[in-house]
């Protein structure tokens, strides 16, 4: 089995961004009981999980808490797993909370890897988006990781929020490349009926742009992008070169194992997943008892299987292995969907060469329809 | 026999048959109020959720009268709509005599005369029973008026309610008792009792409806069909309360059920006479008038390896729907299937849905057509209901299509929008009646082709529901006719092709083209339909692809809500035909033949 990769899901935040529906809350009194918690659900995987070769510490906002509290969790990781040498480990940043001191410390304790949460360099955008920092904040915060010694900073960005020319978007990105970051994630707005955002475009308060504006905007982005050097290498995410990919993020795209810890993290490992309660409270209590803070699982049908194989190996440029496609799912796909998968060529959408399916970048806008082929 | 009673309900439609029939049974106690529900006889999900009837039902109400004795009343509820009057006629020839409802407010409808002359037809004792007078918009005078002058019948013997407030329902059950004659027939003749219903149930077979017209029937009787002489012992009779209830035997004069188990479904058939192997009746009992489908369509199983399911459930189906014709047919596009016939597009729309609920079938049906007329050079005539047997145009000498003629009833006021439609519909040689104050007839000679196609919704919108329709199929008529073709992606879809009017042809292409695309999904190519006559493209439109449709973020928490996203669209899909490349939703191939207006 490759090696797994590790999350550690920190579930407070400062205020909670109108757009995030990403499991948080305001953090009011003591992180403590949480932490002590969260190591203690780290002492349960041992017999399923031996070794790991990434370490992802996200939320949430992992930043709000002091970095003795991020270098005790990778203590306890050490305590308990092999970690395997040259690992890459990332830890979450908010722009608000990047100071130099901060940063150095995060470094020192064995931190690799940091991604900064910037989204936007327009402070009525960010307004927008509910941020709490403004443009001058999120430029500082990049300053400091590199003036920190952070040699893999990744930055993260939003496109397609109401009132974002094509213009705007344009500067904010030339502004982040001003940086030279050397990993970058360009999301697509996206709207869930459980955010403050989602709400008030239910109740019609402001338009999203249309199809074929985020279109432009997604293919707009990836031409700038490469041209700028970047390599294209999933749906949403650049980076300078192959060896500056999220090797964690990768896990998830190829099935590979990962563990979770902490409120509502998932894991996967031997087609089985499993989350954890979505709520501090009932995971730390259930943690008091000694019990694993699962709230249910599912293992996977090959069918299931099959459709994630797709729809997560479209995401990205190297698409699908069908030797590995065929062995893990016990289905050749070049003979079972021979037809289809012409058609698709024809299109342009995908290649096929060299024992692998590639989206092309027209394939990679409409990677979730390909899934359904 | 003295103490039974067969009669049915008979109406134009909404004038509240099911309403009526509700309170009747409800008066008997049948079914105590904590059980009840609205429209008890109609216990397919489907006529509930529409609120109308389809199929006939039969139930056996016990009344004591006030004569003290008790009577069995078997209640037959008919549907109103015209494309089942077929149904009606069955349940007719079970019965005595009828309640020929009319609603206060609207007043004699085309139904009300249809129905009342296939009850005269029958000779039944015929009972006017005006309901809905607690309207405020009744007009009791007026239709008393009405019973006189249009129906001919004594106005005197009427009867009045309110189906909806529950008023005048005891007065008609003694009518019932009193006007309505005890059924005829010798309990010690031979028997001879006639299929009128079926349907098939999966543990005990086909259970046949009947209606006893002489001797007697008991569990153990070997009994014989006789249209094919195929034998079974009869395991089970009884009536119907509401739900099947057994008994000792039938004899003459009642209507119930026969369970004989039998399996060979197409045994059983509408309108055939069951009698006993040891003592048989002379001759079978007059059977059904065989109905002629106007409109055919081609059935055809989303996946190709349903075909045989599909086959089998036709053959039950046709048990329970006797009007319902099939044979096996095949398409270019579509693969095997059926070519079906129907009695109208309402017809149509419900066996669908009955083929998709009962028996779980995903089927796709071919645009409706009606049977035209070729005759060709060398003289022989073809007729043909499906545009795929269109002959060589070089070849034909001559075309016809069906002629209907249409009778209208409305207040005068909407006499011009329907007028306007008419012609619209290349309807000719009209005539108008004026049957009383403010009430207009309206009668017109149109294709039948026009009046598959949206007529009745559109007349129906145009007489904002108060005037009524009915026709009948008169003759063929000389036409000019071409093929119109649909090509999806290039590829020509053969049960999208229809035969229409020449001067048609150009607004039927234009209208097809538009309807698909609002009816096949944008999928990630880009889709060219096209209509083409002879070779010639007449219209085009196209279905610009998906440009971008991919989650922004998947990673660990999001990707089992992604899957389940994914699945539900794979089923979607498929609920669509792939033809070529492209998936059509079964959706398409009905709406080509809705206009704007509709």
């Amino acid at each position: 089995m490759s090696p797994a990769g590790l999350y550690v899901h920190i579930p407070f935040c400062r205020q909670k961004c109108a757009y995030c529906n990403f499991y948080s809350i305001v953090l009011e009194k003591d992180p403590s009981p949480f932490i002590h918690a969260l190591l203690k659900e780290l002492s349960f995987y041992a017999d399923e999980f031996e070794c790991f070769d990434t370490i992802y510490i996200g939320g949430g906002t992992p930043s709000i808490l002091p970095v003795q509290s991020i270098a005790d969790i990778l203590t306890a990781v050490g305590r308990n797993y092999t970690i395997l040498p040259e690992p890459e480990i990332t830890v979450e940043v908010n722009p608000g909370d990047a100071e130099s001191a901060y940063l150095e410390s995060l470094r020192l304790s064995g931190v690799n890897r940091i991604n900064i949460g910037i989204q936007s360099f327009d402070d009525r955008l960010l307004r927008f988006l509910g941020r709490r920092h403004d443009h001058r904040q999120a430029g500082a915060a990049i300053e400091n990781a590199i003036a920190a010694g952070f040699d893999n900073i990744g930055l993260d960005l939003i496109y397609g929020i109401p009132g974002q020319t094509f213009g705007l978007w344009q500067e904010t990105l030339s502004l982040a490349l001003s940086f030279r970051p050397h990993h970058l994630s360009c999301y697509q707005l996206t709207l869930e009926a459980d955010t403050s955002l989602g709400q008030q475009f239910a109740d019609n308060l402001f338009d999203l742009p249309g199809d074929a504006a985020q279109a432009e905007f997604f293919f707009t982005t990836a031409d700038f992008l490469e041209n700028s050097g970047y390599i294209h290498y999933e749906v949403s995410n650049f980076a300078r070169s192959a060896s500056l990919f999220s090797r964690h993020n990768q896990k998830y795209w190829q099935h590979q194992p990962y563990l979770g810890l902490g409120p509502s993290a998932h894991s996967f490992c031997r087609g089985k997943r499993w989350w954890n309660h979505r709520s501090v409270e009932k995971y730390v209590d259930a943690l008091l008892n000694g019990e694993t803070p699962v709230e249910d699982a599912e293992i996977l049908t090959a069918d299931q299987l099959r459709t994630e194989a797709l729809f997560l190996g479209f995401r990205t440029r190297w698409g699908i292995d069908l030797c590995d496609f065929e062995e893990k799912c016990h289905f050749n796909l070049l003979d079972e969907k021979r037809d289809a998968l012409q058609r698709l060529a024809a299109a342009g959408l995908i290649e096929i060469s060299g024992g692998r399916i590639r989206p092309t970048r027209t394939g990679l806008a409409v990677a979730d329809q390909l899934a359904l082929l | 026999m003295e103490h039974i009673r067969n009669f049915s309900i008979i109406a134009h439609i909404d004038h509240g048959k099911s309403t009526l029939a509700d309170r009747l049974i409800q008066h008997t106690g049948v079914v105590n109020d904590r059980n009840f529900k609205d429209q008890i006889l109609d216990n397919m999900e489907i006529e509930r959720e529409r609120g109308i009837t389809i199929k006939s039902q039969a139930i056996c109400l016990p009344y004591k009268a006030r004569d003290g004795k008790t009577y069995a009343l078997n209640l037959i509820d008919t549907p109103g709509h015209v494309d089942f009057s077929y149904e009606v006629s069955r349940s007719l020839a079970s019965c005595e005599g009828v309640l020929l409802l009319i609603d206060a407010a609207q007043g004699v409808q085309a139904q009300t005369l249809a129905n009342l002359y296939l009850a005269m037809e029958h000779d039944l004792e015929i009972i006017p029973v005006i309901n809905k007078i607690d309207l405020p918009s009744a007009d009791v005078e007026r239709v008393i008026g009405q019973i006189e002058t249009e129906l001919g019948l004594d106005a005197d013997s009427h009867l009045q309610c309110s189906a909806k407030e529950g008023t005048g329902i005891e007065e008609i059950l003694e009518t019932v008792v009193r006007r309505i004659p005890p059924p005829a027939g010798d309990p010690a003749a031979p028997l001879a009792a006639l299929i009128f219903d079926a349907h098939y149930d999966p543990f005990r077979g086909t259970v046949i409806y009947c209606r006893i017209f002489a001797g007697q029937l008991k569990a153990g009787d070997i009994i014989r069909l006789m249209f094919n002489n195929a034998l079974y012992r009869v395991e089970e009779v009884g009536h119907f309360l509401l739900n099947r209830e057994k008994r000792q035997n039938l004899s003459a004069g009642e209507v119930g059920y026969i369970i004989a188990g039998v399996k060979t479904v197409s045994d059983v058939r509408t309108g055939d006479t069951i009698t006993l192997e040891n003592r048989p009746c002379e001759k079978p009992l007059p059977g059904f008038k065989e109905v002629k489908p106007v409109v055919y369509a081609s059935i055809y199983p989303i996946a190709s390896d349903d075909y045989e399911d599909l086959a089998d459930s036709l053959e039950k189906f046709k048990l329970n729907d006797a009007s319902f014709i099939y044979q096996k047919d095949s398409s270019v596009a579509l693969g095997q299937g059926f070519r079906c016939g129907f009695l109208g597009l309402l017809h149509l729309d419900i066996v669908q849905e009955r083929l998709e609920r009962e028996y779980d079938l995903s089927i796709i049906l071919s645009v409706p057509s009606v049977r035209f007329r070729f005759t060709l050079k060398d003289g022989a005539v073809l007729e043909v209901d499906n545009p795929a047997h269109y002959p060589d145009p070089i070849a034909i000498a001559k075309s016809e299509e069906p002629y209907i003629r249409a009778v209208m009833m409305m207040p005068d006021r909407y006499l011009g929008a329907v007028m306007k439609l008419c012609m619209e519909k290349r309807g000719a040689n009209s005539t108008l009646t004026y049957t009383g104050p403010g009430r207009a007839e309206l009668i017109f000679e149109m294709p039948l082709a026009e009046v598959i196609y949206d007529f009745y919704d559109r007349f129906k919108s145009v007489t904002q529901g108060y005037g009524s329709f009915d026709y009948d199929v008169i003759d063929y008529r000389e036409s000019q006719l071409v093929l119109l073709d649909i090509l999806v992606n290039g590829e020509k879809v053969d049960a999208l092709s229809q035969i229409v009017h020449r001067e048609r042809a150009r607004a039927r292409g234009l209208q097809a083209c538009e309807r698909l695309k609002e009816e096949i999904p944008r999928q990630m190519f880009k889709i060219a339909i096209q209509g083409v006559i002879g070779g010639e493209i007449i219209s085009r439109t196209t279905i610009s692809p998906f440009r971008k449709d991919v989650t922004a973020k998947c990673y660990g928490g999001d990707i089992t809500r992604k899957r389940k996203l994914l699945e539900k669209q794979k089923k979607g899909k498929k609920r669509m035909k792939m033809i070529g490349s492209v998936s059509i939703p079964q959706s398409a191939f009905l709406a080509v033949l809705k206009s704007d207006a509709s």
